[in-house]
């Protein structure tokens, strides 16, 4: 059985979106990251307490026309990925404790 | 017996480069006349300063310019430090203290990073790039070392101002941005005029067989506005305000590429 995937920003990134893509820098280290459309649904969504399956039948499925299994799986390599890079922060359970919210300068 | 203390003579002046005026504190004549002929056009004794340094020169080390820098910030102080110097400033207090043998390299760098610093909460930022006044806009061309700086500062027509062949201030306004003249000098060892402009435009620089402005996606000119940003301190708030300052600024202000060749028509796409 599938375990629920839950996603928060990490609150020491800033992130900004830019056009179709969303610039990240890592405070710590200065690094600096581009998101593509997919991330930066994931980036934009990932609120701590909507699950992964959730965000991808909300935002990706739609966006992309994709089949759902495919796009859980896709999106779940990714989530791991940005977490790896310190950009998400992952949990089993609802995350409400990133106390300083992430510098987002969505427009 | 009175005790005679020694009478030390103390020299000062203010070196203001954009809108930061800094004022330096020596008992060493010597080097203020080194300060003066190496800021030429942007030393005067008698202006305000907003931050006040002291400098405390000691003898030659063997260390250079190209040792590991370090800005941390401890206490609430900044605390810069190179082999060939090390300086300290209270940002709030707006004072601090060099300490550096006579030389203009490792002042050059202090100052450097103090305009980072302060520039950093204000919007603005130090760029790797030529700048130049045409037809009263201000036109940034950034890029590494070897993208073309100095070689399109050179080509510039006579109508043009130079700000810079190596770095430029850029601040933050209410309508814009605007780019000052700066004494930071590439291989053109000409010091930029001091004077300023609105920034109209930023080009990243290539070089290739023809001249050729295209545009950018945002998140381009965004990668390569930082790529070219100077910032030296890597604590937390100094990177989020240097990040938002480059994400403003490509907000508001057109980037485009420039691939060009070595050839003065290239100016005739600018301004």
């Amino acid at each position: 059985m599938n375990k629920k995937m839950y996603l928060a920003r990490n609150p020491r990134i800033a992130a900004r979106r830019l056009g179709e893509e969303t610039l990240v820098m890592a405070a710590q280290g200065s690094t600096l990251f581009t998101l593509n459309a997919t991330a930066t649904i994931l980036w934009q969504a990932a609120d701590g307490v909507t699950t992964l399956d959730e965000i991808v039948e909300r935002h990706i499925c739609p966006e992309f026309d994709v089949k759902p299994e495919e796009a859980i799986r896709d999106a779940e390599a990714l989530a791991e990925d940005l977490y790896r890079h310190g950009i998400l922060v992952i949990s089993e359970k609802p995350i409400t404790s990133t106390k300083s919210p992430a510098l987002e300068h969505a427009r | 017996m009175p005790e005679v203390a020694p009478q030390i003579d103390r020299y000062s002046t203010v070196i203001a480069i954009g809108a930061v005026a800094i004022r330096l504190n020596t008992s060493d004549s010597d080097f203020l006349e080194l300060l003066h002929q190496r800021y030429a056009g942007y030393v005067s004794a008698e202006a305000q300063a907003e931050f006040e340094f002291d400098v405390d020169l000691v003898p030659p080390t063997f260390c250079g310019p190209d040792g590991d820098l370090s800005v941390t910030l401890r206490s609430g102080r900044w605390v810069l430090d190179r082999g060939d110097f090390r300086a300290e400033l209270d940002l709030a207090g707006r004072h601090g203290s060099i300490r550096q043998s006579p030389n203009p390299y490792s002042i050059d760098a202090v100052l450097r990073i103090v305009h980072t610093l302060v520039l950093a909460k204000q919007g603005g930022f130090l760029l790797h790039s030529a700048s130049a006044i045409r037809n009263g806009k201000a036109f940034l061309f950034a890029g590494v070392s070897g993208a073309g700086k100095t070689t399109i500062s050179r080509l510039a027509p006579k109508d043009a101002t130079l700000l810079t062949d190596e770095i430029s201030h850029v601040s933050k306004r209410d309508n814009g941005y605007v780019a000052f003249g700066t004494p930071f000098t590439g291989e053109l060892a000409k010091l930029g005029q001091n004077t300023s402009a609105p920034v109209a435009a930023l080009y990243l620089l290539a070089q290739g067989p023809a001249n050729r402005i295209e545009p950018v996606s945002a998140s381009d000119a965004g990668r390569g506005l930082l790529a070219n940003m100077l910032f030296f301190a890597q604590d937390q708030e100094t990177v989020r305000w240097v990040f938002k300052a480059a994400c403003d600024f490509v907000d508001r202000v057109p980037v485009y590429k420039l691939t060009f060749v070595p050839d003065a028509r290239v100016w005739e796409l600018i301004g």
